[in-house]
């Protein structure tokens, strides 16, 4: 098995002067075993992302990248931390910036990590376009896309632009807060889709908040259920989702409302 | 003649646009009614329209007659804001789906169930007292005296739902519409809220338009549907013909989606039933 991309190990944290939201949580993310962290709100979902982001340091615990410690001064290393790990927020409607073009959106990646650096200036434009043109290829959004604004894309097409955007550095791994829960249902099953094919193509790995069982069983294959900042289970989704031992993981899958069966 | 009979509703904008088109259906006495649709489909203005709460600007054509045992029947399309004022409440009340938007936020949720208490059945005092926490018991909330005497910020988000089923309930209404009650809360909550009206629902023999985006949720507590897009209905029915055989397009896309994503949960060890 290979060594994970991104470790969380024996990480608590506390925001100011508050009781902890997370304490000893420890999981992997090896390539191609995209994980799920299930659980619902206040359990330190959002929190746990957050920290395996970068975007805050653990109080106790520590986050490690290609098995070094994740230091957020580090800049060097930090920007190649953030060309590997990219992320999708839950609300397209608040993620895009509305005074900027879709091309100017999918391509800020590629400036702020300084990704076309190396190539000669007059080519940097256009070396841009085609990124951006293949990112936009790749979510299924039609070229012409690129010179339009995010208010003329409905919510499903907008989160296909932060997809894009999250893909365009080609990183290994995508981290998703609730990326389908703001989405109506047959829209949801289109991007789910869709993260499933850049999984297959592009060896994506998928770690995901969410709350809907039903996509996390369609997209990842690891599971961590998170109980008031503690995980209480984790594995292989089908046995964890599947015959879960710990008693809150089972109240979860018996709350999932379903479809009455289809007639035999 | 049913409880609730809407017939070829409509509901234009001010701008001109019809938001609602020739919407018909029948709620009976007693019985449990799902509207389905996703956003933007219309399903929310209609129970406005029922309720007579259509934003200002909004007009509404056809007719909405609610015919309750006692009161006779009211066409509450076009009526006063006096006779809707005592159908609301008592002929039909509603549920929303953000319970922090239904409540006021500087008031004890005591006073707040206390009001339609008050209005309707001219309860005072030590007796009013009573009857709210009564009427807290009965949406099951775990120590009523101290729900009673906290600010909304102050409880769970599946507290203050149930206080809002409690307030809607105060009046013993014939009709309760609910609109997406449970799309604001956590799965396992959900589960218990959606319990909880069905349980009511069945006790007090109350009619139920449950209003949702998911299949799954208003199929578990609804026994007819009707699924709305654009404003207009496009397949209606007993729900186990809608979902095991739906035959308007978007009927199927809705229902293929919906299965696709319970086909995820089929997969796993014991088909994620239990």
């Amino acid at each position: 098995m290979s060594s994970p991309i991104i470790e969380a190990r024996e990480v608590g944290y506390a925001y100011r002067r508050a009781a902890p939201v997370l304490t000893d949580v420890s999981i992997e993310i090896t390539q191609g075993r995209g994980v799920a962290l299930v659980g619902e709100s206040g359990a330190g979902k959002t929190t746990l992302l957050r920290l395996l982001l970068g975007l805050a340091t653990p109080t106790t615990g520590r986050i490690l990248f290609d098995g070094d410690t994740l230091a957020l001064g580090d800049r060097r290393r930090m920007r190649s931390f953030r060309r590997d790990v990219q992320t999708v927020f839950q609300d397209p409607y608040s993620s895009l910036d509305p005074r900027q073009s879709v091309a100017r959106i999918v391509s800020e990646p590629l400036r702020s990590l300084g990704l076309l650096r190396d190539l000669p200036r007059p080519g940097r434009r256009a070396a841009a376009g085609e990124r951006v043109a293949a990112a936009l290829r790749a979510v299924g959004l039609p070229e012409d896309a690129a010179g339009r604004y995010p208010h003329e894309f409905s919510g499903g097409q907008r989160q296909r632009v932060a997809i894009a955007r999250a893909i365009v550095s080609e990183p290994r791994v995508l981290l998703a807060d609730e990326p389908v829960s703001a989405l109506d249902v047959s829209t949801r099953v289109r991007i789910v889709d869709l993260l499933a094919e850049l999984r297959e193509t592009r060896g994506l790995t998928v770690v995901m908040v969410s709350h809907d069982l039903a996509v996390v069983a369609a997209l990842c294959p690891q599971v961590a259920v998170l109980e008031r900042g503690r995980v209480v289970e984790q594995g292989e989704t089908a046995a964890v989702l599947g015959s879960p031992r710990h008693a809150y993981t089972r109240r979860l899958v018996r709350s999932v409302p379903r479809l009455p069966r289809p007639p035999a | 003649m049913s409880l609730l009979e809407v017939t070829g509703l409509g509901v234009r904008s001010a701008d001109g646009r019809d938001l609602i088109s020739d919407l018909s259906f029948t709620v009976d006495a007693g019985s449990r009614f799902g509207l389905i649709g996703e956003s933007g489909s219309g399903k929310s203005l209609t129970a406005l329209a029922i309720m007579g709460l259509l934003p200002p600007g909004m007009t509404a054509s056809g007719s909405v007659a609610l015919d309750v045992p006692g009161m006779g029947r009211t066409e509450i399309v076009g009526a006063r804001e006096r006779l809707l004022n005592r159908l609301r409440g008592r002929a039909a009340s509603v549920v929303f789906q953000e319970p922090l938007t239904a409540l006021d936020p500087l008031m004890r949720i005591g006073h707040q169930v206390a009001e339609p208490l008050r209005r309707a059945q001219g309860l005072r005092g030590q007796a009013l007292r009573e009857a709210v926490t009564t009427a807290l018991e009965e949406v099951r909330l775990a120590e009523p005296d101290r729900i009673a005497r906290a600010y909304p910020h102050e409880i769970s988000g599946g507290q203050r739902q149930r206080v809002a089923i409690a307030m809607a309930l105060a009046c013993r209404p014939a009709l309760l519409i609910a609109d997406e009650p449970t799309t604001a809360l956590d799965v396992t909550v959900q589960a218990e809220v959606l319990a909880l009206l069905d349980g009511l629902v069945s006790a007090r023999s109350m009619a139920l338009l449950f209003i949702g985006h998911d299949l799954a949720v208003v199929s578990g507590i609804t026994d007819h549907v009707l699924i709305l897009k654009d404003g207009t209905a496009v397949e209606s029915g007993a729900l186990l013909d809608v979902v095991n055989a739906p035959r308007h397009p978007y009927a199927r896309e809705l229902v293929s989606s919906a299965r696709e994503l319970d086909a995820a949960l089929n997969g796993l060890d014991g088909g994620g039933r239990s």
